[in-house]
């Protein structure tokens, strides 16, 4: 199997105290974990590629802890996930949907067996392509209090032959949430749903 | 309150092929994006029940033109997404207000059904911001081929006072799939994952 091969990583925390109404007796903060690697199937149609899906599990992992400790590192204080990939223009979609698995499980891992599947987005693009990664509660998708999304991108990535692997953590609703829908006090956590 | 619109933008992709490998038949996605006037723009407003209504027609409107550009019955849809972009001069929940009380329903009418979560992304954002609509499949979240995203932009919008809201539809998975994962034909369609 091919080695994971990082040339970058970035991480980024945004901490919103307001949007206009009251100021949050908590701000939220929105982090995000990436990393940019080699392709190893750019420039070529290789027909067999899901074994790469374990080589990327370990940086899953270490990308996932980087989120938790720059949110302050209590596992429990996180709320909302997503993830999200950009292939450079040597290589495929597909490429990206590598990232599914090691991704969302490494998350799911950190956080205590979250139940609700990551939200995600990828695409193909070039040098500081931006990249809207969705973010839903970690166990019941329908909270509607925690649908968002935090964009990310770097300026110099990627490169033809590299893919960007985004992960994203939040640390509650967003700020002036008032749309009404499920609420995260009323969550069973069974499903992933509700 | 009726929506006041400037624009709508439909959009269609179609991918022919990836890496000289031929996609037969192409994979096809459609986003029909409209740019409205923001009536809460440049004022904390606390009852957002005016954007819920108006989101509620945008999801007929933009879901019957999205489904129209592929040229398909609603009911052949495979997976779906929505997003929208908040002008300068308004807040991130006038998207949510949008975007996740009413605007499902009449999405899932013209599709004839829709059992899964449809996914989204949100942003604020100037003229030419892009919108990574994210995309699942329409009765099973779970269905790794249908992962995917479409990136959608206009040049001349959101202006400060505006909203732009975004509803896309496909045909097809990804384009050449091979990651595993549940399959559009092992679905059961009840539950919205699986």
């Amino acid at each position: 199997m091919p080695e994971v091969r990082i040339r970058k990583r970035l991480t980024v925390v945004e901490e919103i105290f307001h949007e206009g109404g009251p100021v949050a007796t908590i701000p939220l903060k929105r982090a995000a974990a990436l990393a940019v690697i080699q392709n190893p199937y750019a420039g070529k149609y290789v027909l067999d590629i899901a074994g790469f899906m374990d080589d990327l599990k370990p940086l899953g992992l270490t990308m996932a802890q980087s989120l938790v400790a720059a949110l302050r590192g209590d596992p429990k204080t996180i709320e909302g996930y997503g993830k999200g990939a950009i292939v450079g223009s040597s290589g495929e979609l597909e490429h990206g949907a590598l990232w599914h698995v090691p991704g969302g499980y490494a998350m799911r891992e950190i956080l205590g067996d979250a139940k609700a599947i990551v939200a995600s987005t990828k695409k193909v693009g070039g040098p500081g392509t931006r990249l809207d990664v969705p973010v839903t509660h970690i166990n019941a998708s329908y909270v509607r209090s925690h649908f968002d999304a935090m964009e990310v991108g770097l300026n110099d990535a990627p490169r033809a032959d590299e893919i960007l692997l985004a992960l994203v953590m939040t640390t509650g609703p967003r700020v002036h949430a008032r749309v009404g829908g499920l609420k995260a006090s009323e969550i069973k956590g069974e499903d992933g749903l509700r | 309150m009726k929506a006041a619109i400037r624009k709508i933008a439909v959009f269609v992709e179609e991918t022919h092929s990836e890496m000289d490998h031929k996609v037969d038949p192409p994979t096809r996605r459609a986003a029909a994006v409209a740019v409205i006037e923001n009536p809460f723009a440049g004022k904390y407003v606390d009852d957002l029940s005016d954007l819920m209504t108006i989101g509620e027609e945008l999801g007929e409107v933009l879901a019957t033109r999205a489904v129209a550009a592929l040229g398909i019955p609603g009911n052949t849809v495979e997976s779906y997404g929505k997003a929208a972009a908040v002008g300068e001069n308004g807040e991130l929940e006038h998207a949510a207000a949008i975007l996740h009380p009413k605007l499902g329903v009449p999405v899932r009418r013209v599709l004839g059904k829709g059992a899964a979560l449809i996914p989204s992304s949100k942003k604020r954002g100037g003229l030419g911001v892009v919108l990574d609509i994210p995309l699942g499949h329409k009765d099973a979240a779970f269905v790794r081929s249908h992962f995917d995203g479409m990136e959608v932009r206009l040049n001349d919008a959101p202006r400060a006072n505006e909203i732009m809201v975004a509803v896309a539809v496909t045909d097809s998975g990804r384009p050449l799939p091979r990651v595993g994962g549940l399959t559009k034909d092992q679905i059961k369609g009840e539950d919205g994952l699986r």
